[in-house]
């Protein structure tokens, strides 16, 4: 009897000895040595999205401004795709990557791999748990979630009733901008309704509508990102009431809703801006230059007044 | 039927032509990019596939029997927040993802229940217990990832790890592999599953226990998503409230690919990890040469169109 556990526990010994976290030498992809025909590898979180094809659009310009080529890919949302794409960037030999989380978590381990390959990663709009990240370009999402709820205190005084409208559940802009509106609408408003709409149009008109039915008395509505805001709108314009709405983000279709007087305001990002400043913080970190921790992207709040 | 007659050249032709499939991609992709052949992208390769291969392995057994098996991603999520919550309370992992596996097993089992005590289509039951199980998983994990699943080797190992440089999750895709053939090839369960799929009543008649054997099909497939979940897990470092959202097509469409037919009764679990290998190839080489994802999504449906045109026509 005593026999057969050894004879087990060598042989799981044995096994446990073949195994390993790092991929074998014989693997891995030879450093490149020069430095002059730099590729930057982009993972955004979706393209379905204006804000991240703004993002990317940033990176790509000013990447083709500074003589980089840049490969773009695609995770469609899903977490587990964006690592697959990562490794395949990894593959193509990039030199730097630029990486927009689709979640925090999930994505370390993408990072972790770059981290034993020795490529420097960028994170954008979302950061990374794990692994070593260069730094994080990004919009102060508490802050706009602050000055959201503010601007709604300004609008029409304290104690007014509001409704949230939450994004992707768990996804750290969805955590920040909550995070950022319930420290001043916990105290100077009265948050009656909030919902996720998972940073999606056609979902954001179907909980308005929903919201609406049970919460009549709804004076304004926070979403945490323009689309749900503009898909909100639609819901009230059919219910034919009249409330202010605030988005989040700035993009295109919600900056021509505010001049068309349908969307009220929204805390402008500035997508692009944080794409070509991840591209200058690459080039610099390829070049041995100091790169902050963080970087901030800043923040503007649109409404009808100040729009020129 | 000519389905139980025995032909050999026809029988060839379904173990081929999914092969043959993959080896052209394979020829395909690697001369647009070499480096599609590079050591390293073949182990990434190997474990980005074992987790539809998992969970095409247990949609093989569902689809031959005529059935199918829509849950199976929201089976993946749930089971894989349940096996992160236990991690998280203190539970060993490895025992986490053995009860995680079990429960997985039971989600499969209720599938089951419903399909052939409550006579529901398979098709309704599943998307039925799809939306519950995905709901449950919102629910239980409040929309949040759960992280914090601590250092624990052998869990990285599991989603992260290489045997004697080889994937773990493709030594695993590999095991089961092995292990399900022999079920499929080797055992009355497997000759019963093909019984069933080819002529459920005729299976009844000669005396199959055909509502065992069934609810013994979907728990095998809740079991392997639960294990696909154990991998993405450990992969991910944390358990995703949205995570396997469409995996149930991806499934099928191996399935599809290796040759197997929806009616049931006919087809290979080889096919189907061949099939799972084409889709794999087909998103790690359309990534490797630059296809924006919009595009890929058109490569993807159109490859599937012309596999089950050409199976059409060899069937014909």
């Amino acid at each position: 009897m005593k026999k057969t556990w050894l004879i087990l526990l060598s042989f799981t010994l044995i096994l446990l000895a073949g195994c390993s976290l790092e991929p074998p030498e014989w693997a891995k992809p030879k450093q490149k040595e020069n430095l002059e025909d730099i590729k930057i590898g982009l993972s955004v979180s979706t393209l379905n999205n204006p804000f991240f094809v703004s993002l990317k659009d940033g990176v790509v310009e000013e990447a083709e401004k500074q003589g980089m080529e840049t490969i773009v890919v695609d995770a469609q949302d899903d977490s587990a795709k964006q690592i697959n794409d990562v490794e395949d960037l990894l593959q193509q030999g990039v030199d730097v990557l630029l990486i927009n989380p689709t979640d925090s978590s999930a994505i370390s381990t993408a990072v972790q791999s770059a981290n034993t390959l020795g490529i420097p990663v960028i994170t954008l709009d979302r950061s990374a748990d794990k692994g070593e990240v260069v730094t994080l370009v990004a919009s102060d999402n508490v802050k706009g979630g602050q000055m959201a709820a503010d601007f709604i205190v300004e609008q029409l005084g304290e104690g007014a009733k509001v409704a949230e409208l939450e994004g992707v559940p768990g996804a750290s802009a969805t955590r920040e901008r909550g995070e950022g509106f319930h420290l001043t609408a916990d105290e100077k408003l009265n948050v009656v309704a909030k919902q996720t709409a998972n940073f999606n149009r056609t979902e954001g008109l179907d909980v308005m509508e929903n919201l609406l039915q049970g919460n009549p008395d709804i004076q304004a509505v926070f979403a945490h990102n323009d689309e749900m805001a503009l898909g909100a709108v639609e819901a009230i314009a059919g219910s034919g009431k009249d409330i202010p709405v605030i988005g989040f983000d700035g993009n295109e279709d919600a900056l021509q809703s505010i001049k068309a007087g349908q969307l009220t305001a929204t805390v402008a990002q500035q997508p692009e801006l944080i794409g070509q400043l991840a591209v200058q913080a690459a080039s610099d970190t390829l070049q041995g230059k100091e790169v902050e921790e963080l970087i901030a992207a800043p923040l503007k709040m649109i409404s009808e007044e100040n729009q020129e | 039927m000519s389905k139980s007659g025995v032909r050999p050249l026809s029988d060839m032709a379904q173990k081929m032509g999914p092969l043959l499939g993959l080896i052209i991609l394979v020829l395909i992709v690697s001369i647009l990019n070499p480096s599609f052949l590079a050591p390293l992208n073949i182990l990434n390769l190997l474990r980005q596939v074992a987790i539809n291969a998992l969970i095409a392995y247990g949609m093989t057994f569902v689809i031959l029997t005529g059935g199918i098996d829509l849950s199976v991603g929201s089976i993946l999520a749930l089971s894989s927040a349940l096996m992160a919550g236990m991690m998280v309370s203190g539970i060993d992992p490895i025992l986490a993802i053995l009860i995680g596996c079990l429960l997985g097993a039971l989600m499969g089992a209720v599938n089951g229940l419903l399909i052939t005590k409550g006579k529901m289509a398979p098709f309704i039951a599943t998307l039925a217990t799809m939306t519950i199980y995905r709901g449950l998983t919102l629910t239980y994990t409040d929309g949040n990832p759960i992280t914090g699943l601590g250092d624990d080797y052998m869990f990285q190992l599991f989603g992260r790890g290489y045997f004697l440089g080889i994937p773990v999750p493709a030594v695993t895709m590999i095991i089961a592999f092995v292990v399900l053939w022999v079920i499929l090839h080797k055992t009355t369960f497997g000759r019963y599953t093909y019984a069933i799929g080819g002529n459920e009543k005729a299976a009844w008649i000669s005396g199959i226990k055909v509502t065992k054997v069934k609810i013994m099909v979907y728990s095998l497939a809740g079991l392997l998503s639960a294990l696909a979940g154990a991998i993405l897990t450990s992969r991910l470092n944390s358990a995703q409230p949205t995570a396997g959202e469409s995996y149930e097509l991806d499934a099928i469409a191996a399935v599809v690919l290796g040759g197997t037919s929806l009616a049931g009764g006919r087809g290979l679990i080889i096919g189907t990890l061949i099939g799972a290998l084409i889709i794999g190839i087909l998103n790690n080489g359309l990534n490797l040469l630059g296809v924006s994802s919009f595009f890929q999504m058109v490569v993807k449906g159109i490859v599937i169109v012309i596999a089950v045109l050409l199976d059409r026509k060899k069937a014909a």
